[in-house]
C-alpha cells in the first residue's frame, strides 16, 4: 500500500525588493569615491535607506582640506592605459582629473564637495571610521558637517543590521 | 504596456504604472497617483516640482536629474525628499505623467 506524503505548499513569493544599503567608501582617488556616492544617491532617489561609511583613503571625500582636491589615479591604474611612466609625469594626474570631471559635469554628475552636500540633504547618512580616525589623528573639526559621527566598525555593523553591505 | 482606468481615464501605462504617453495626463489623474502612491493631497510645492519635471521632459525629452532638479525646480532638495519620500524624481515624473527617468543621478 502507497502512501501519499504530504506536499509542501508551493506559493510564489513577493519579489523582494531593497530597503537599506550600508556602502563603504575605502579608497581616496576620484574613481575610487564616485562609484559609491553615485550607489548611495541612486538608493536614496528610490526611496531606499543609504547609510555611507568612509573608512581609510575614503575618509579624504569627508575631509574640508581634502574633498576638493580628489584626483584621479594615473599611476598603477590599467584602467587609463596609460605606460606608467606616462602617468607619472607631472600635472598629468591633475589633467586626467580635470578632463574626466568636465565630463561628468555633461552628465550632471557633481563634484565631489556637491555631491556630499546632496547626499546629506537626500536623508543619507554619514559616517566616519573610527581606527582610521585614530591612526591619522583626525577629529569631527576634520570633517564636512554632513557627517553624523566617527564610529566602530561594530557599530557600523549595528547601523547596517537588515540592509545590504557594498565595499567599494 | 497596458491600458487602465485613472480617474476615469483611460490611460496606457508601462508595468510600474508610469504613463507612456505624456498627453492622455491630466490634473485628475496627478491626484489619484499621488493618492496611491501615499501623497493624500498635492500641495503647491508637490505641483511646482511635477509641473517643472513634465516641462522640462516634454521640452527636451528626458526627465531632469535630482541635482537639476535642486537647483532648478524652485524646491531645494532636503525639501523634495519630504515631499516625495519615496524618491523626487521617480514619483515626480509618474505624478506629472512622464515615463521613468533613466539617468543615474
Amino acid at each position: 500500500m502507497t502512501e501519499l506524503l504530504e506536499q509542501p505548499q508551493l506559493t510564489p513569493a513577493e519579489p523582494e525588493t531593497i530597503e537599506k544599503v550600508s556602502i563603504v567608501i575605502s579608497k581616496g582617488s576620484l574613481e575610487g569615491i564616485y562609484p559609491g556616492l553615485i550607489m548611495a544617491n541612486g538608493a536614496r532617489m528610490e526611496g531606499i535607506e543609504a547609510d555611507l561609511f568612509f573608512t581609510f583613503f575614503g575618509l579624504d571625500a569627508i575631509r574640508t582640506d581634502r574633498f576638493e582636491k580628489i584626483k584621479v589615479a594615473t599611476v598603477g591604474n590599467p584602467g587609463m592605459h596609460l605606460p606608467t611612466w606616462l602617468g607619472a609625469i607631472p600635472g598629468m594626474s591633475r589633467l586626467a582629473t580635470k578632463m574626466m570631471q568636465r565630463q561628468m559635469e555633461k552628465i550632471d554628475i557633481p563634484p565631489i564637495p556637491e555631491f556630499i552636500e546632496l547626499l546629506g540633504d537626500s536623508g543619507a547618512r554619514l559616517y566616519a571610521c573610527k581606527a582610521t580616525v585614530d591612526m591619522f589623528g583626525l577629529t569631527m573639526d576634520d570633517f564636512v558637517p554632513q557627517v553624523e559621527e566617527i564610529i566602530s566598525v561594530g557599530e557600523f555593523y549595528e547601523k547596517s543590521a537588515g540592509g545590504q553591505i557594498i565595499f567599494t | 504596456m497596458t491600458m487602465t482606468l485613472i480617474a476615469d481615464a483611460p490611460v496606457d501605462v508601462d508595468a510600474e504604472g508610469f504613463l507612456t504617453d505624456p498627453e492622455q495626463w491630466n490634473e485628475a489623474i496627478a491626484d489619484a497617483i499621488a493618492r496611491e502612491n501615499g501623497i493624500p493631497e498635492l500641495t503647491d510645492r508637490h505641483w511646482l516640482v511635477v509641473t517643472f519635471m513634465r516641462e522640462r521632459y516634454l521640452a527636451t525629452g528626458a526627465a531632469p536629474s535630482i541635482r537639476a532638479l535642486g537647483k532648478e525646480s524652485g524646491v531645494p532638495i532636503k525639501e523634495l525628499y519630504q515631499l516625495f519620500p519615496k524618491g523626487p524624481a521617480k514619483l515626480a515624473a509618474k505624478i506629472g505623467g512622464i515615463p521613468k527617468p533613466k539617468g543615474c543621478i
